[in-house]
């Protein structure tokens, strides 16, 4: 695979022309863009407009028709594509947390180490302590799923995939699900995240916060990128009508 | 202490001749009572465990992509849920039984078939009961979220990896209470093997009281108790593992 090539230098994800349908519904129409290392992305829209289905793209949990991902100079959209060198590098937290609710806290953030990387039980309880840490979730290693309020879930979500050593991470309206007071716990640890450096894309309606952490916003209709610039420009001066119409809706 | 026991009940057979407990006051007829309760005992457990192994089996070819894989599967259900299992019985032993081979038995004249009566009452029963666990496990995996495993996945799991570590631990608890009272049922369906003369607790029962009529109530009443008792202990067992399989927080 053509990774060796691949230096901090060139884009982290590289999204190019890329057009993706469910049947006859064409819901990517052509979405290019680039996102570079440390980079915090964003990326808005109506309801229905892909954004969930491009961020799914990227660690190959859709297919696409047409068009090139590259992760780090891996293109996912290839047939011969080895899927765990790319769950390696791409972690992914979903809006309905989806954690394995037959495991605990710390058990949820072991479990991929060890079954898929085959790390070290011991070693792994370690790291995973710190994580739970991280997340601001001591005390509660030892709860199930159930028994956590759903921003805990969130966070214990977060943790689990960073336990993977991810390069890139994609969160899809993590917060969308939450109740106002627990939002911001979860959009907390996010910005820690993306202070330490992480590549973050984010798909969200918390415009606050896109405006505080987001380097560059990418504003989606219909399957394709209506709009997009660094947060500055973005909210003051958006030039598109559609653009406007949303922002005046959700602002 | 025994002998006051079995002298009462040869008293109470002389007293009231209709409750003649000869299985209690003699040790011809309590030996045939023993070894009826071992078969019973044998071939619950047997095909408890080949049922269910049938059955996990079952379900995860049932999500095979394989097309051919999947009819057979459904081939196999649809026989075994749809006929009734005395005759399914009689047909393995019967007809399939013909064509195994047997081999000179000890005694170095008799021909012994590899697969006895027992045998084949275990396989038919299995398979019956089988048929129905692939359908509760199946209803247990369509009830684990799709998103659960998609979780799995863009973590890195592989098929095999989150069928048995996410799917199943979760599909099994969903179908506990389904598989309880498959397994119930196919307890009190050993008594068929009657059928093909595999010596268990009915077959002795009602050998004893062809011989000897007046023991036909005891006898009767010794049979309800004994399933009573061997259904109580599985439904217990079943239970404890469903409170120890009980995740805080999660389902009802
Ligand atoms: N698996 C699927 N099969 C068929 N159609 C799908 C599938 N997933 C998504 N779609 C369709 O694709 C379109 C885009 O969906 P997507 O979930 O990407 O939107 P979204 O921008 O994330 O919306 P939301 O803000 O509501 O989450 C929708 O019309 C949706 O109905
Ligand atoms: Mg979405």
């Amino acid at each position: 695979m053509p990774t060796d090539n691949w230096t901090d230098s060139q884009p982290i994800v590289s999204i190019k022309d890329v057009h993706k349908s469910f049947g006859d519904l064409e819901v990517l129409k052509g979405i290019s863009f680039d996102v570079m290392k440390g980079e915090v992305v964003c990326i808005i829209g109506p309801s229905g407009s892909g954004k969930s289905t491009l961020i799914r793209c990227i660690n190959a949990l859709n297919d696409i028709q047409k068009g090139s991902i590259k992760v780090e100079g891996i293109e996912v959209h290839d047939k011969h594509l080895n899927k765990l060198e790319l769950r390696k590098k791409v972690g992914m937290v979903f809006q309905q947390y989806n954690l394995f609710p037959h495991k605990t806290a710390l058990e949820n953030v072991m479990m991929a180490p060890i079954k898929v990387l085959k790390e070290s039980p011991a070693e792994v309880e370690a790291k995973a302590r710190d994580l739970i840490e991280k997340v601001r979730l001591q005390g509660k290693e030892n709860s199930y799923p159930g028994e956590l309020s759903g921003g805990q879930q969130q966070r214990v979500a977060i943790a689990r995939s960073l336990a993977m050593n991810p390069d890139i991470m994609l969160f899809d309206e993590v917060t969308a699900a939450l109740d106002p007071e627990t939002v911001k716990e979860v959009l907390v640890t996010i910005k820690d995240l993306a202070e330490d450096g992480m590549t973050c894309m984010l798909v969200t309606h918390e415009m606050g916060f896109a405006k505080e952490i987001a380097d560059h916003i990418y504003f989606t209709d219909r399957g394709v990128i209506v709009e997009h610039g660094p947060p500055a420009t973005f909210f003051e001066q958006a030039k598109d009508e559609r653009t406007k119409e949303f922002l005046s809706q959700i602002l | 202490m025994l002998e006051a026991f079995i002298e009462f009940f040869r008293q109470l057979a002389d007293d009231y001749p209709r409750w003649n407990f000869i299985f209690f006051h003699e040790p011809r007829q309590w030996a045939r009572i023993v070894k009826g309760l071992q078969y019973t005992l044998v071939l619950s457990i047997a095909c408890v465990i080949f049922s269910v192994i049938i059955g996990v089996v079952g379900a995860w070819l049932q999500s095979s992509p394989s097309k051919l894989v999947r009819h057979i599967v459904q081939g196999y259900i649809q026989f075994f849920r749809n006929t009734p299992p005395f005759v399914q019985l009689l047909f393995f032993y019967f007809a399939l039984g013909q064509f195994t081979p047997s081999i000179t038995g000890p005694d170095g004249w008799t021909e012994v078939p590899i697969i006895s009566n027992v045998g084949w009452a275990i396989i038919s029963l299995s398979f019956f009961a089988g048929a129905f666990n692939v359908e509760i496990f199946r209803s247990g995996i369509e009830a684990v979220p799709e998103s659960t495993q998609e979780a799995a996945e863009a973590l890195g799991f592989s098929r095999l990896q989150t069928y048995k570590e996410i799917v199943l631990p979760l599909a099994f608890r969903v179908s506990l209470p389904a598989l309880n009272n498959n397994l119930v049922n196919l307890v009190k369906t050993t008594t068929q093997a009657i059928g093909i003369a595999v010596p268990e607790l009915l077959y002795q029962s009602v050998s004893i009281w062809s011989d000897y009529p007046s023991a036909q109530y005891p006898t009767m009443l010794l049979l309800f108790i004994s399933f009573i008792v061997i259904v109580g202990v599985l439904v217990l067992g079943m239970h404890r593992w469903e409170k120890a399989m009980h995740i805080p927080g999660y389902g009802a």
